[in-house]
This record gives C-alpha cells, structure tokens and sequence, in this order.
C-alpha cells in the first residue's frame, strides 16, 4: 500500500520546516548577544533562557516540536527530516528578499541540491509497512487509556 | 603569536562539540520516532480523546522522555557550539551529520525501508546543507 498525504498533512510539514528555520535563526541572534559560553561560565547557558529573542526561538522551536511529533506519528523519520530541510532555503529566500543579503552561486547550488533532495522523498511513500505486532496493540491500548481522561 | 597547539585543540573542540550536538540529535530523533510509532497516528488520537488526550498518551511514553532527554542535551550542546563556533560552520556541519546518522539509525533501529531514494535524499540534503555554508 502506497501512503500519500492529504493537503492537512502537508500544511504540517510546512508548519515543520518553517518553525525550525525561524526558530534557529532567532536563537542564533539572542546568542550573538548573550556573548560567548565557556566551560568555565556554563551559568551563562541559565542567562541566555531570559533573552527575548532566545525565548522567541524557544518558543517557535515549540511549534515546530508540536507539528514534528504530529508527522511522525504517520510518516518516517527518513520521510519528515528531508522536508525539514526545506526550511534552508526559505532562510535563503528571507535572507534574500527581506535582508537584501546576497546569495552567492554555492548557496543556489545548495538550494538546488536540497530541492532535489526533497523532492525525491516527496514522491514516495511516507511510511514503511510493517507487518501486524505488538507496536499495533500498544497504539490502541495507549489511545485506549488516554481516552478514559482526555476529552478536554 | 599563534600557537599550533591551540590551532589543534581549538579545531578539535570544535569538532568534538559539534559531533556531540550531531550524535545526541540523532538519538533524540530515533528516539522520539520510534514512541510516535507505538503511540500511533496522533490525529486519530485526538480525534478520539482530544488534544488533552493526545498528549497524555505522548508524555507517558518512557521512550518520548527519553528522547526529549537527549534532544534537551543536543539543544544545550547547540548553544555552547553557537557561543564559541560560527553559526555557518555549526549549524551545517551540524545538521549534515545528524541527516546521515539518522538515516542510519532509522534503518537499524526503526527498520524503516531506507531506499536508494532516500539515500540519495540524505545526501543530496547533506550537500546542499553544506554549500549552503559557502
């Protein structure tokens, strides 16, 4: 059985790999200003949790937690991952049009490289069949038991 | 003056920082994947029990906590290589790692059907990711 994916489903994987971009981008800005972390000054790491931009970061890092956790749960690991990396060339295009950075002929060939990449995998299954076992009857016990106190 | 010896070590500590981030990342990823898989498809969850549901059933999976356990550690250890490496060698470097490790992880340890497409996926990211570096 080939799995495809719903159009809801790919607006996860985009909630992926636009999350983990602005996420990491955000952290790399609130540590530039925190300053360096050394072995010596690890307390440092406790300082940088009261920047606001690390917060933000923290924060859409979150989002992106929450949309990664709902994509494994139907499609592999080897499946979700190549997708996050389409949040690099997003990064790129922003970097571009909104920065007004230059994008050097590397970088287009990266973008190139990783476009391919995920392409490839977008084309095929998103999840491996594996044959009926135990992993089936703990689901529906789990989902079983969550159910008893989970309506909310 | 420049001392080779601290070229070496600092290049070393580099490396070693970044291979940390990359390796304990990995085993997050492995990790986390292969509770969802028991856990089973969250929207059905949800749709069953509600979001209230859904994550009860997430956060009492040892394995989850386990994984969250080793992506906290790569978080930090991503902090302390960002604070002390340029972001456009870490973050790479970093990340072109931890997609070839999980690919070979997911095929040993969540026996996923890791094909020639996917190989060739992995790669093709790993490389992009790097002359993205560029």
């Amino acid at each position: 059985m080939k799995h495809t994916l719903s159009p809801r489903r790919y607006l996860i994987l985009l909630a992926v790999m636009l999350t983990a971009s602005v996420g990491d981008t955000l952290l790399s800005h609130g540590m530039t200003q925190v300053g360096p972390v050394t072995m010596a000054r690890l307390g440092m790491l406790l300082v940088a949790l009261r920047n606001p931009w690390v917060i933000t970061g923290i924060l859409c890092l979150l989002g992106f937690f929450a949309s990664y956790l709902t994509a494994l749960s139907w499609a592999d690991l080897t499946f979700v991952l190549p997708a996050t990396a389409f949040g690099y060339v997003v990064v790129a295009f922003l970097a571009k049009y909104w920065q007004h950075e230059t994008i050097t002929v590397y970088r287009w060939a990266g973008i190139l490289l990783i476009v391919c990449g995920v392409g490839f995998v977008a084309n095929g299954p998103s999840l491996t069949e594996h044959k009926p076992q135990h992993a089936t009857d703990d689901s529906a016990r789990e989902g079983g038991a969550a159910g008893t106190g989970g309506t909310q | 003056m420049i001392d080779a010896g601290h070229i070496y070590a600092g290049t070393l500590e580099t490396w070693a920082t970044i291979l940390t981030v990359a390796a304990t990342a990995v085993a997050g990823d492995v990790l986390t994947a292969g509770a969802m898989r028991r856990i089973g498809d969250l929207d059905l969850i949800r749709a069953k029990s509600g979001l209230g549901g859904a994550i009860r059933a997430v956060i009492s999976s040892p394995m989850f906590l386990l994984g969250v356990l080793s992506m906290a550690v790569s978080f930090f250890s991503l902090l302390f290589t960002l604070s002390n490496v340029e972001l456009s060698l870490a973050a790479p470097a970093s990340a072109s790692l931890t997609f070839m490790g999980n690919a070979f992880a997911a095929k040993i340890f969540l026996k996923e059907n890791v094909n020639r497409r996917r190989w060739l996926a992995a790669l093709f990211v790993c490389a992009g990711v790097f002359l993205l570096s560029k």
